[in-house]
């Protein structure tokens, strides 16, 4: 019997993107369909990543590739009702609501905005904002080494636009939901998401991804932001997509002088969720802060990739991952840090700890550093361990039952970075979403 | 009200109590006293339910009931309470969140209803202000960075709250000075109660000046060797521990 050679991974997706195509550059600007092709043919010639890619080799991705996914699935029907128990528990401020990446209107609630400040779909941004968008798109994350963000590139068409003037003064956080809601066929989307601060603005964005279903999607995501002397952005990202889902999500950051990216990702979802960061500290004294709390349990892979780059000197960066691991889930931690020749000063401080609930889940850790300046402070470090037998017992003894038990013990592992969280009604959401998932119904 | 029982039990395989008896009845306060590696923080750990204490023979009544049958949360909801030697940290989690949880999980299963959290604080403080500590102890996470003497003053701390039945002190006295021991045995001789048994496991004397026992047994190689009244811990130490352990032998 003769067996077809097995195509190569990912030319499906190339297949579909030239199906795609004619639609998605209808009525684009050339530039727009260039980039759009240039992603397509970046990833032709990279595929998929496999394991013997040097940023991918603890993170299994055969069950991503081998998906089958749509690409142009059917809006799905979604109830405004829903989103009641979804949000967290504020009154809608700004907030656009995306339903298998696609913005829906009326789901979304922007109120009047200050002058200065833009909040706009990408589909919109590329219509009525297209020298904005063209100015910053693949600045802050190219596509050359990123083979998803090239597949995302090739296929993108909504995302969010958030562009704020210098001088504006800033307004109530703004925040991004993201449902992801499987169909017949499992849907992939690609939002791509421009953040735009002028000098001096502060702001936060609030990202929460949800699954509304069982089933699988992919979401490749890629999030590129610039930021303006002395401005400052707090992104705060909840990440409770479905069981089957995959969560492919890479984020760009530039920073100029003086400048803050304050970054927390909160990762409980998804079959594999990958949340990679690349932040440029480009201008002097500009710095950040990279945090990240995640769950993991039966075959989850949750992977977080970092790498800060410190160009400029007197840049500070300060990283803390920590992670529960359960049944045969696997946690990666990846982070460099690189400093540039002309980096003097540079303070770089990285930290990943786990806590492994089972003999059976696992953790791999790779720091990484790359110092070419002299006056440097850096230091990076790793643990991972087991709830402390003691500790239980000591709480046990007091009359707390074990199940609670572990739930404290859990919860305060997690609690040093959950606390840094500064927005309160984040907060409760966090807290809920460790309580529940300590106690799977 | 507890009734031991010809009890062996052992740790990592080594037989560390080696056929102890002892009775205590309701109001009574017992101490036991022995030197190093007699037994005695494994007696206690026994009492507690603590994983890796396996009891090879004899048994536990408490209240009439199998004790040992009991989980570590069970028996401190049937009122057991152990003051821990060396009290354990726990980064993260704050007193007050700790006693809390402890407290309701005890009345849940008494069959109480749950404090709310201003009921709880009521209570707290008039228990703190009763034994003479300050609130800033309840802000901080459990004995982290606590001293020695703020350790122990926050295991009676705990059992003040939790009003046990039958306390275990093991070695309450050790690491204090003798300021911290007053504030501590005022502590504990406030608990005293006619429906109240304790046990107190310490190596020295100086802890029965200030929290006088009914009884006093002196524990050596795993076994009561003596039994008396107080003025046995005062032969005991003049004399030492030596001939009791070759009695033991």
């Amino acid at each position: 019997m003769n067996v077809a050679a097995k195509a190569p991974a990912g030319s499906a997706y190339l297949d579909r993107y030239a199906a795609a195509r004619a639609r998605l550059d209808a009525g684009a600007q050339p530039w727009l369909a260039g980039w759009r092709r240039a992603g397509a043919e970046s990833f032709r010639s990279s595929g998929f990543p496999t394991i013997k890619s040097e940023a991918w080799r603890f993170t299994p991705l055969h069950a991503l590739i081998d998906g089958d996914f749509s690409v142009d699935a059917p809006a799905a029907p979604f109830e405004q009702a829903r989103l009641k128990g979804i949000t967290f528990g504020r009154e809608a401020g700004n907030r656009l609501v995306f339903v298998n990446g696609r913005l829906r209107d009326e789901l979304s609630s922007v109120r009047q905005l200050s002058p200065g400040i833009e909040l706009l779909s990408f589909a919109e941004a590329l219509k009525s904002r297209p020298q904005l968008v063209e100015s910053h798109l693949g600045k802050a994350l190219g596509l050359v080494n990123h083979p998803f963000a090239a597949l995302n590139a090739a296929f993108a068409a909504d995302g969010y636009v958030l562009h704020i003037a210098a001088g504006t003064k800033s307004e109530a956080p703004i925040e991004i939901l993201w449902i992801g809601s499987g169909a017949e066929k499992p849907p992939v989307y690609h939002p791509r998401n421009l953040v735009i601060l002028g000098r001096g603005v502060h702001a936060t964005i609030i990202e929460h991804h949800v699954g509304l279903c069982i089933g699988s999607y992919f979401s490749d995501s890629v999030t590129e932001i610039a930021l303006g002397e002395d401005a400052l952005l707090r992104h705060c990202k909840v990440q409770e997509e479905s069981r089957e889902a995959f969560h492919i999500a890479a984020t760009g950051a530039h920073l100029a002088e003086g400048a803050h990216y304050d970054s927390f990702v909160f990762s409980i979802g998804a079959r594999l969720a990958r949340n990679e960061i690349h932040v440029a500290l480009g201008g002097r004294r500009s710095n950040c802060r990279l945090n990240g709390a995640y769950l993991g349990r039966g075959e989850q892979v949750i992977d977080h990739t970092t790498f800060i780059d410190h160009i400029s000197p007197e840049t500070t960066s300060k990283e803390l991952y920590k992670g529960v691991l359960d049944g045969r889930a696997r946690g990666v931690f990846q982070g460099k840090i690189t400093v540039r020749p002309n980096a003097q000063k540079a303070d770089g401080q990285q930290m990943n700890r786990a806590l492994l609930l089972s003999d059976k889940a696992e953790i791999n850790s790779k720091p990484e550093l790359e110092i070419s300046a002299d006056d440097v402070k850096c230091s990076h470090g790793a643990t991972a361990g087991e709830l402390d037998d003691l500790s239980l017992f000591y709480l046990r003894s007091r009359g707390i039952p074990e199940d609670e038990a572990r739930r404290l013990l859990v919860e305060a592992f997690l609690n040093e970075v959950i606390d840094a969280v500064a927005l309160a009604g984040m907060r409760l959401t966090l807290e809920h979403n460790i309580a529940r998932w300590m106690a799977p119904a | 009200m507890l009734e031991i029982k010809d009890l062996h039990a052992t740790v990592d395989g080594k037989e560390i109590l080696r056929g102890l008896s002892l009775s205590i009845k309701a109001g009574e306060v017992h101490a036991i006293m022995g030197p190093n590696g007699s037994g005695k923080s494994t007696l206690s750990y026994v009492l507690a339910g603590r994983e890796g204490y396996e009891v090879t023979k004899g048994e536990v009544l408490y209240k009439g009931k199998n004790l040992l049958a009991l989980a570590p949360e069970e028996r401190a909801a049937e009122g057991v309470f152990l003051a821990f030697q060396y009290p354990v940290e726990i980064p993260g989690v704050s007193n007050t969140t700790f006693l809390k949880h402890a407290l309701n999980s005890v009345r849940q299963h008494r069959g109480e209803s749950e404090l709310d959290a201003m009921q709880f604080l009521k209570l707290l403080r008039e228990t703190m202000k009763k034994l003479g500590m300050s609130e800033d102890m309840l802000k901080r996470n459990v004995n982290v960075g606590f001293s020695g003497g703020e350790k122990k003053r926050n295991e009676i701390l705990q059992m003040a709250v939790l009003k046990p039945i039958f306390a275990v002190l093991d070695e309450t006295d050790s690491g204090l000075d003798i300021d911290a021991l007053k504030v501590v045995a005022d502590g504990v001789n406030s608990l005293r109660a006619p429906d109240r048994a304790m046990l107190l496991i310490t190596h020295y004397q100086r802890l029965l000046d200030y929290i006088v026992p009914d009884h006093v047994h002196v524990l050596a190689k795993g076994r009561i060797v003596r039994s008396g009244d107080k003025s046995l811990a005062l032969e005991l130490e003049q004399r030492g521990y030596a001939e009791f352990a070759q009695e033991a032998a």
